[in-house]
């Protein structure tokens, strides 16, 4: 299963997803073509409720623990409600390019 | 000093801090150089740490405040978030809100 697949598969089951968006933008990137190592993640769940932006981001990353320990090395995250999801007309920002900084 | 200590000290005596891949003019990573970018525009000072020469900060900051990826951003002693979180509360307009607070605080600190 590809690295992406892993990120979905693992979001979708860990969450109650409402829309759900994993890019690979890894091409954005000064790695090899095919790479897996920079991620955009959209998720859009009503787990979110009530949450703070820093403890919705720490709920992902404990359900991907292992692909940010072992395998990623970019991981951008927008967390929505149902409501502020309907509210930005359903657009998340765009991720930045790379700037070289290679180590890890 | 711990290195725990070191970054707790580091966050709690900084009105704003970020750790961050290379610096505020050379920025090494997009998202670093989008979090640094909108803390600057934020139009107080600012502490920076760069990563890349502070190994054995980056090598335990993710356990500090169970976050895993860099840039971090504190402010008055929290953990604010990281690029995304600091970008969506800048466009939000709370992030410049929560820097002058932070900054007039640290001052009365310094005054007292």
């Amino acid at each position: 299963m590809s690295v992406r697949e892993d990120i979905e598969k693992k979001l979708a089951s860990g969450l109650n997803v409402l829309r759900l968006e994993v890019v690979n933008e890894s091409n954005m990137h000064n790695v090899p073509p095919g790479s897996e190592s920079h991620f955009k993640v959209v998720l859009v769940s009503d787990d979110f409720e009530g949450k703070t932006l820093v403890a919705r981001h720490q709920l992902v990353y404990t359900l991907l623990d292992d692909e940010i320990r072992n395998k990623v090395h970019a991981l951008a995250l927008h967390t929505y409600t149902e409501d502020e999801w309907n509210q930005r007309q359903e657009s998340a920002p765009q991720s930045p390019l790379c700037r070289g900084g290679s180590n890890a | 000093m711990d290195i725990m200590e070191k970054i707790k000290h580091l966050v709690e005596t900084n009105p704003a801090i970020i750790f961050m891949k290379g610096t505020p003019q050379f920025p090494q990573c997009g998202f670093s150089a989008r979090a640094v970018e909108a803390l600057s525009q934020c139009g107080e000072e600012f502490a920076y740490v760069n990563i890349f020469e502070e190994p054995e900060v980056y090598q335990n900051l993710p356990r500090f405040a169970n976050w895993p990826t860099f840039p971090q951003i504190y402010v008055n002693g929290e953990l604010i978030g990281g690029c995304d979180i600091t970008l969506e509360l800048y466009q939000r307009g709370e992030l410049q809100k929560m820097v002058k607070d932070a900054a007039a605080k640290g001052q009365e600190k310094t005054t007292a």
